[in-house]
């Protein structure tokens, strides 16, 4: 069965027609040519489809495009303006934060979010105080990050570039 | 995949009536855990109803104490909430190490209480599984079982429940509102779920076409002193091994009361009754150097090694009763081929919550 939808990806309101079963992820990729969001392990494990929905980081692979009629989408593409990239894109660059790159877009994006919920307060499962502003040591970094997963073995330099990117 | 109808709910009343009479239907919420089943073939819905845009997006403070937490309110959100984390910060803990951060910001409330048991049999539609195919034999039961119950379990079933959010749930004495073709009415979290027997296929009391409406929790002083610790695999991001949710109250340096429940050891999250009876009047010793005193809430254990507790070969007798507790509990636990090792990881679990948990109050009092 089919629905008509629309979505605003990367500050572009586009409209298509899916299928009820087809994924955000399938509908972003193979619908409309958005590749920068990675099909990993199309259950919820890798994190490699994460995008900014609504604002917040989440994962594509898991949640129908009939049910997100509407809803506004940031990739990483949509994360850097032309030529000029995010901060913590360019972090991820001058860290050497990726090494075959295909879960990157993903972190990016994971990071940008993540950084967001620091600022509101949210706490992780590492927060010693469940009262105060959380700190962003590594160890923050690691938990916060921990539904990206990198095969390379990055994971010290996408550290070292989210520290940066906090700046 | 089979063709599937979807329909946004704009009303919940014509949503319970539109899956009550459709034996293929069922309700959507972020689909973290459906459309996963979609793809695997474990669910096979002909109908989704969307609920996740119902006005129970809402986390109120009840009139007379506690919360109330709608259905539809992320993972995320309940975590982060302020009234949570000074409250009931055994519930912001145990969402916090739940999933990852990118699911949280999906999942609700409601479909956290449901999702279902990750025994790898149930997912995967080639073995059989009377839970996900009622009749056709349990997988587990001689086979890889490493991550199954250990108490409450049938031989047609030895499937876990993997919610974290529900043992907190389980120790605050939280009610699920529901709402069903009869009307509204109320379910106490410790009745919400069943254990196996000969209907695995059951995890919950709820019938066609319940909505789950909101989470009530109790105005609950004691539980502004409790915690949730989670063992597994790996440090993030993995389904329990074990996991304890605690609260106690001390007057005059005695448990007065306590609530204690446990993950990862059944088809429910199993409140341990018998071990909170246990610590009632267990006079608390918290002098300076006794092994109380010590730091036991901060590192996770290892899986499948010794908790940080150690033998305490000293102790005092305030360890001596929390394990004594402890093993009140687990006296009917019945281990699989593999998973006898997540008895003594559940004793001694309990024992280092509840002992941070102790400390904790000698401190602030």
């Amino acid at each position: 069965m089919d629905a008509s939808i629309r979505l605003r990806v990367d500050g572009q309101w586009r409209t298509l027609d899916v299928d009820t079963r087809t994924t955000l992820l399938d509908a972003l990729r193979e619908r409309l040519g958005v590749t920068s969001p990675k099909k990993g392990c199309d259950h919820g494990q890798c994190g490699s489809c994460t995008v900014l929905l609504d604002g917040r980081r989440a994962v594509t692979c898991l949640a129908l495009a009939v049910a997100h009629d509407g809803a506004e989408i940031v990739t990483a593409e949509g994360l850097a303006d032309g030529e000029d990239l995010h901060p913590v894109q360019r972090a991820f660059l001058e860290q050497d934060g990726l090494q075959c790159g295909y879960c990157t877009p993903g972190q990016v994006c994971s990071a940008v979010g993540m950084l967001e919920e620091v600022k509101a307060g949210w706490p992780s499962q590492v927060t010693e105080d469940l009262a105060g502003p959380p700190e962003l040591d590594d160890e923050e970094i690691r938990e916060r990050m921990s539904g990206n997963l990198c095969r390379c073995g990055a994971y010290p330099n996408i550290v070292a570039a989210i520290r940066q990117g906090a700046r | 995949m089979r063709p599937l109808e979807y329909r946004r709910a704009e009303d919940p009343r014509r949503a319970v009536t539109a899956v009550a009479g459709r034996p293929g239907a069922m309700f959507l919420g972020a689909g973290t855990n459906l459309v996963d089943h979609l793809k695997l073939g474990v669910a096979r819905p002909d109908l989704l109803v969307d609920v996740s845009h119902l006005p129970y997006d809402k986390i109120e403070p009840r009139p007379g104490g506690g919360l109330r937490i709608g259905a539809a309110v992320r993972n995320s959100d309940l975590a982060a909430h302020p009234l949570v984390r000074q409250h009931y910060p055994v519930l912001a803990q145990a969402l916090l190490s739940g999933a990852s951060p990118q699911l949280r910001n999906l999942a609700t409330t409601a479909g956290n209480l449901l999702q279902r048991t990750r025994c790898p049999y149930f997912q995967d539609v080639t073995t059989p599984c009377n839970k996900r195919e009622p009749g056709t034999g349990c997988s587990a039961l001689e086979g890889y079982n490493r991550e199954h119950a250990v108490l409450g379990a049938s031989e047609h079933c030895v499937a876990v429940h993997p919610s974290d959010m529900a043992v907190a749930l389980t120790v605050l004495d939280a009610e699920v509102r529901v709402l069903g073709s009869g009307g509204e009415r109320t379910i106490p979290i410790t009745e919400l779920y069943r254990l196996p027997g000969d209907r695995p296929d059951r995890d919950t009391v709820l019938k066609h076409g319940d909505l789950i409406t909101a989470v009530d929790l109790p105005g609950l002083p004691m539980a502004a002193h409790s915690a949730y610790r989670k063992v597994r695999e790996r440090a993030s991001y993995a389904f329990a091994l074990v996991s304890v949710a605690a609260a106690v109250q001390v007057r005059d340096g005695a448990i007065t009361d306590a609530r204690v429940a446990f993950g990862g050891l059944a088809h429910k999250p199993w409140r341990a009754y018998r071990a909170e009876e246990a610590l009632r009047g267990v006079r608390v010793s918290a002098a300076p150097g006794d092994t109380l005193a010590e730091a036991t809430t901060a590192a996770p254990i290892a899986a499948g090694g010794a908790a940080s507790t150690g033998e305490n070969a000293g102790g005092t007798s305030t360890v001596e009763d929390l394990r004594a507790a402890a093993d009140a509990e687990l006296a009917d636990a019945r281990p699989l081929a593999h998973n006898a090792f997540k008895i003594p990881m559940a004793r001694n679990t309990f024992v280092a919550v509840l002992r941070g948990l102790l400390r904790e109050e000698g401190a602030t009092r």
